[in-house]
């Protein structure tokens, strides 16, 4: 069963296109990773799926449905939940603060405040600190943990290891099993490529816009991965 | 005692400036807007009351009733119609948005009524007050006033720490994109701070009017008054507006006793000092405006 569509779609930036003719597919319940070089269209194409990038061509759909026209705050009301590049928290806000307005649409689910420390016990500690006087590997727990209050049917990592210690990405990373046993389809996007096929059932590369490679994690070889992230 | 008598009448007055720099603060906090017809909108409160004061009979307490809730679908209005549409064009259009309904309510006000001073009649509670001593006498009016704001104020507090809309509302505050990102509908939230914003435009409309005369054109002057209290106190903080309210309140009375001829000059300078020793205001807001 197909939950996230992603057919043939184009992004701009202004004049700049960002994005051409990408198509990504992922199963209900499915992992898919999105690798690619700084630069290749890796953000925009979560943005494009979270709504925050609007489509100049092409369709998304999701369980079913198109959600190309859908504005970000209701594609959240479906269950689609970006952790976004930078972590993004709002910094005037504590901690607990940044968990309940994950939750501002009050979707049903397995994820509570209390699951949620319970999941990410570095953020129990924190609750009552405001979001700006954190460490970057807190602010990224803390960000994937206010994306679980949304209760995601489908949710988005942007770039989680980004500027972060292996030991942290790879505490973080070792919680995605609890996310997909609830159900939730996960899309990452990660600079890591090891992590990357550690995580993700399937992989799929950009390279300058474009989709130079798909396949199963455990199939692909370094070297094809390699020709398709530099395109040599 | 002279001098405990001007605090003590500073404080009432600074109340009414804080409840006044409220709506100021909340709009320029949630949506990054200036709203340069903010004192203009609180004339027109004045007015509003004072047409439902002749036409009706009643006091203009009871008139709140009707100003309020009205002054809040103005406030809709204001950002549906003209704020939602400035933003979309540039940072500066809802600046010369704002500039232009200032002008537009000043001429309409003037058409429709007149140049003359009006006040808004309260009668005798306007001049009673408890004589505390020969030199100090607090007036039951202003200390009302000053009642009013802090509960206003605290209101206003409570709704954005401890309220589901006010946490979002300062999540918009902070990052509107992101906010979208969690579900929130940034133009909803614009449209709420806008209608609690002219919420309490109405209410320091109609205690301006019972406390002293205005025109048409009365409100550029509150205007600076609005800004000087939000500057001084903090941009985006309640507390640092009920503060700064309050500062440039009893720097007007104080000037006052120290050089009668000029008590407002008093209260720029004390403003001016602010700005240049502590530019974030009293209260920095942990959010970087």
């Amino acid at each position: 069963m197909i939950a996230l569509e992603v057919d043939a779609i184009d992004v701009h930036y202004g004049d700049f296109q960002a994005l051409w003719g990408v198509s990504a597919r992922v199963e209900l319940g499915g992992r898919l990773a999105i690798i690619g070089a700084n630069g290749a269209g890796k953000s925009t194409l979560l943005g494009a799926i979270a709504g925050s990038r609007p489509l100049t061509s092409g369709s998304i759909s999701f369980d079913g449905r198109d959600v190309s026209k859908l504005p970000a705050h209701a594609r959240v009301a479906l269950g689609i939940t970006l952790v976004p590049e930078g972590r993004r928290l709002f910094p005037s806000l504590t901690v607990e603060e940044n968990l309940t307005v994950g939750a501002f649409r009050r979707r049903v689910g397995p994820w509570s405040l209390d699951r949620v420390y319970e999941l990410l016990p570095i953020v129990a500690n924190l609750r009552q600190r405001r979001a700006n006087q954190l460490s970057g590997g807190e602010q990224q727990a803390v960000a994937i943990g206010r994306a679980l209050m949304n209760n995601p049917s489908l949710l988005l990592l942007d770039e989680v290891s980004l500027g972060l210690a292996p030991v942290i990405v790879q505490s973080l990373y070792a919680i995605l099993p609890d996310v997909s046993a609830e159900g939730t389809t996960v899309l990452l996007v990660e600079q890591d490529v090891g992590q990357a096929l550690a995580a993700a059932d399937r992989v799929q590369c950009l390279l300058e816009g474009r989709v130079t490679l798909e396949g199963d994690a455990k199939d692909l070889d370094r070297d094809s991965i390699r020709a398709a992230y530099f395109g040599v | 005692m002279v001098w405990v008598n001007a605090v003590v009448q500073g404080l009432m007055l600074g109340g009414l400036y804080a409840l006044f720099a409220c709506g100021l603060s909340l709009m320029f906090g949630v949506m990054r807007t200036v709203n340069l017809a903010h004192g203009d909108l609180s004339v027109v409160a004045a007015y509003g009351s004072l047409a439902l004061v002749d036409a009706l009979g009643w006091s203009p307490f009871t008139t709140l009733l009707i100003v309020i809730p009205g002054m809040a679908i103005v406030g809709f209005l204001l950002q549906r119609v003209i704020l939602d549409r400035a933003l979309g064009v540039s940072a500066l259009a809802p600046l010369l948005a704002t500039f232009g309904l200032s002008i537009a309510l000043q001429n309409l006000l003037l058409q429709i009524d007149s140049p003359d001073a009006r006040i808004l009649p309260i009668g005798s509670f306007g001049i009673g007050s408890w004589r505390i001593s020969s030199q100090l006498s607090i007036g039951w009016f202003p200390l009302l006033t000053l009642g009013v704001a802090i509960v206003v104020l605290l209101a206003i507090e409570l709704f954005l720490q401890r309220a589901r809309l006010g946490t979002a509302m300062r999540a918009t505050r902070d990052d509107a994109a992101t906010a979208q990102l969690m579900g929130i509908d940034t133009r909803k939230m614009y449209a709420l701070a806008a209608m609690l914003a002219l919420a309490t435009v109405g209410i320091a409309g109609v205690f301006l009017g019972m406390r002293t005369t205005f025109t048409p054109t009365s409100g550029s002057d509150y205007l600076i008054f609005a800004f000087e209290a939000v500057v001084i106190g903090g941009i985006g903080s309640v507390r640092g507006t009920l503060a700064g309210g309050l500062v440039l309140g009893v720097a007007q009375t104080v000037g006052a006793q120290i050089n009668a001829a000029d008590p407002i000059l008093i209260g720029h300078l004390v403003f001016l000092t602010v700005l240049v020793v502590r530019p974030r205001g009293l209260f920095r807001s942990s959010v970087l405006a």
